[in-house]
């Protein structure tokens, strides 16, 4: 079963990532059973019934603005934010958003290239959810990465896991 | 100057741990070529021609006599004996082995410095006026605001895989001297009526391969809000700078796209959000940092100092060298030096280890153990007293560092080049020895006067070609290295981007180029005129003639 890092775990996570070819059109899918991601498109056409139902998440795509998706965040219990390649940053400003400005409280996964050089920055910007691609580590090294989500202790400027900068957590010796 | 607390010594030495833990990684083989470059380069490292390079950060340019002796001892221990100063007042090593890269971070650390984010996709290291506290045309130390803005951008989370690089500028004089006009986000520090400290904010310049000239996004942030407004910024480029194109994905390419006007509502309707949030900055904060920029022990001295003068009329190898090399100082009685690093014989910004060394010894000895590091790549002692400066003088002399040139045509800014870099077209190193080699009368070299000439071996333009009143860019032409010249750039107040003035030019050819060029200038001077001035009075045809020649000049203007 596909490993997922949540909360600082590492667990086991069956839901699937819906991913559409150019030949499938959003409005006439019907969605597959079991827990679940469907993009951008797929939600939209099909909100109305799924929204709500907690097995059901959606997944966007780093030129997906999470702005579209700010109305339906009443009936979306976990959003997962796709990384094309880890050094596409967008998702990063996007969980900040839906934590911050949109008050999202469920959950919100970095999926696609996930490499465990960016948990730690992904922890801060509001992600509870890590899932490397599958294969990408193994069982052990996913366990060894867990590491790397406590790279800094204590850093210096306000993010969305610690909603204080340093200089107004601590008093500072001049 | 900024002393480390507990956080932030916490903060690099946790960062040695990490990197030391992805070059295992890497050199194991758990990290692809392609996943281990954005991290080493945020960490300073580049794989060049012949080894890798490391690029240490000097925060706003600012070192202690501690720390000079630290890189001394890495550019001995770990390179080929020298270090090089780079147009962003960091530092670079040439030769260090990879797997000894996380030793020499665990020995920075011990000084605390680094080489965080001196590369990369992120918020760099942020740079500012190496007079900066001692000359008379400041209105606000910008340092202090630099250090609270470097703590900021540190690992800030959001900001690590941006689109491109991102570099940030602060000045607070009258004169610029940290080319704010040329960065992602230029910051002048002011005050408004009454007198409440604030930023006039640039956004959008830059150098690289489409220079252009900063716009203001505002006139006024107050000091509170100055990280909140930086963040809607970021997160505005962050989200809808390109990332399709390599060449079009710095921020001026959005703010252009953008316009202005459009660019400044995103941002503001962004900031609306962060604005009075939680990095809003409190006085406390500020209070603190400022604390560590405190006004050195200074003696009551005369304004001008009898024996500095009489040194002066005794020793005309001396007079000039304080002519050029000395600047005045806000305090009586004391002046600033630059410890020229533009000695011929050696590439533009090198220093060796023994020459660094000697440099900490007289901070110590002259100027209360502080030495700053310039974008034009030489060192400044900000603090010694005019009746010391004979003694700086004599020493420096004796080892290469009082080439009496700052701010002539041979202070040349020049980029390590194709003899180092893996980016570059060009060499650049050995056409600046050239130049050098080609003006050594200093008597010239002074009726020449003020005149800045600045190599990029690329598009690049670490070498600043962009902004030199005479730029040269090494350019690939099947395979060939030759070398674009422009006219007419300028850093400061009145910064402006260069013009090419025509074909391209053989290595050999440029001692002869230059040449044409000063000498149409010196026919064509006004009483009083600088170089730049007169580029601006003529334009370039005097110039074109002069280099290229009546027929060559005719035919282009015919063909065009």
């Amino acid at each position: 079963m596909p490993k997922l890092i949540k909360n600082g775990q590492v667990i086991d996570d069956a839901a699937q990532i819906l991913v559409l070819d150019e030949t499938q059109a959003p409005e006439a899918l019907t969605l597959p059973e079991g827990p679940l991601f469907v993009p951008l498109a797929v939600w939209q056409a099909h909100k109305g019934q799924i929204s709500g139902r907690a097995s059901v998440g959606v997944w966007l795509d780093s030129h997906e603005n999470v702005d579209e998706i700010a109305d339906d965040l009443e009936g979306i219990t976990a959003i997962a934010l796709n990384f094309p390649k880890f050094t596409d940053g967008r998702a990063y400003s996007a969980a900040a958003l839906l934590r911050s400005r949109y008050g999202f409280k469920g959950e919100i996964r970095a999926i696609g290239d996930v490499l465990r050089d960016q948990f730690f920055f992904m922890q801060r910007c509001g992600f509870d959810a890590i899932q490397p691609k599958a294969g990408k580590y193994s069982d052990a090294q996913l366990e060894e990465a867990l590491a790397s989500l406590k790279d800094f202790s204590t850093p210096y400027q306000a993010a969305i896991d610690q909603p204080e900068p340093l200089f107004r957590r601590t008093q500072r010796a001049a | 100057m900024y002393r480390y607390d507990p956080y932030d010594q916490k903060i690099v030495d946790e960062r040695v741990a990490q990197f030391r833990d992805q070059t295992r990684r890497y050199l194991a083989g758990e990290l692809t070529d392609d996943e281990f470059r954005p991290l080493r380069l945020q960490n300073g490292l580049y794989i060049q021609r012949h080894a890798p390079m490391l690029r240490v950060a000097v925060p706003y340019g600012l070192l202690s006599s501690t720390q000079v002796r630290k890189l001394a001892h890495i550019a001995r221990t770990h390179d080929k004996g020298y270090a090089h100063v780079t147009t962003r007042q960091n530092f670079q090593f040439n030769w260090p082995e990879l797997k000894v890269v996380p030793e020499i971070l665990a020995e920075l650390a011990t000084v605390e410095m680094h080489a965080i984010q001196t590369s990369g996709a992120c918020i760099r290291n942020i740079t500012s006026d190496p007079f900066a506290g001692v000359a008379g045309d400041e209105y606000i130390d910008p340092r202090p605001w630099c250090e609270v803005l470097r703590q900021w951008s540190t690992f800030h989370p959001e900001f690590a895989f941006l689109p491109r690089k991102f570099k940030i500028a602060v000045n607070g004089a009258g004169q610029d001297r940290a080319v704010i006009q040329c960065h992602d986000i230029g910051l002048e520090l002011k005050r408004d009526a009454a007198g409440e400290i604030g930023f006039r904010v640039l956004v959008g310049g830059g150098m690289g391969r489409t220079p252009i000239i900063g716009e203001e996004i505002t006139d006024f942030v107050p000091w509170q809000h100055i990280i909140t407004y930086c963040e809607a910024i970021l997160r505005v480029y962050n989200r809808y700078g390109r990332r399709d194109n390599l060449y079009k994905a710095r921020i001026k390419i959005l703010v252009k796209a953008l316009g202005i006007a459009e660019f400044k509502r995103q941002v503001e309707a962004e900031w609306e959000f962060g604005k009075n949030g939680p990095n809003t900055l409190t006085e406390a904060e500020v209070a603190r940092v400022a604390g560590h920029f405190t006004t050195p022990a200074y003696e009551t001295l005369p304004a001008e100092d009898a024996g500095y003068a009489a040194q002066r009329s005794a020793n005309p190898a001396f007079a000039a060298w304080a002519r050029r090399n000395v600047l005045a100082h806000k305090v009586p009685g004391y002046a600033i030096v630059v410890l020229s690093l533009k000695d011929p014989k050696r590439a533009p910004g090198d220093i060796t280890a023994e020459q660094l060394d000697l440099v900490a010894d007289w901070a110590d000895a002259y100027s209360f153990g502080e030495i700053r590091a310039t974008h034009e790549q030489n060192l400044v002692l900000a603090d010694v007293r005019q009746s010391d400066l004979f003694a700086v003088w004599e020493k420096a002399r004796a080892t290469g560092l009082a080439t009496p040139t700052f701010g002539l045509l041979t202070d040349i800014i020049c980029c390590p080049g194709g003899d180092f870099c893996a980016l570059a077209n060009a060499k650049s190193i050995p056409i600046a020895n050239a130049i050098q080699a080609r003006f050594d009368d200093l008597d010239h070299l002074y009726d020449i006067g003020d005149i800045e000439l600045n190599i990029s071996g690329c598009m690049n333009s670490c070498g600043h070609h962009h902004v030199g009143h005479i730029g040269i860019l090494g350019v690939d032409k099947n395979g060939e290295e030759w070398y674009q010249v422009s006219l007419g750039g300028s850093q400061g107040n009145n910064t402006s981007i260069g013009k090419v003035i025509g074909r391209s030019f053989a290595a050999a050819e440029m001692p002869d180029v230059i040449s044409k060029i000063i000498d149409v200038y010196l026919a064509q001077r006004q009483a009083g005129e600088r170089f730049i001035e007169t580029v601006r009075r003529t334009g370039l045809d005097p110039f074109k003639l002069g280099v290229y020649g009546e027929a060559a000049v005719k035919e282009r203007k015919h063909n065009a």
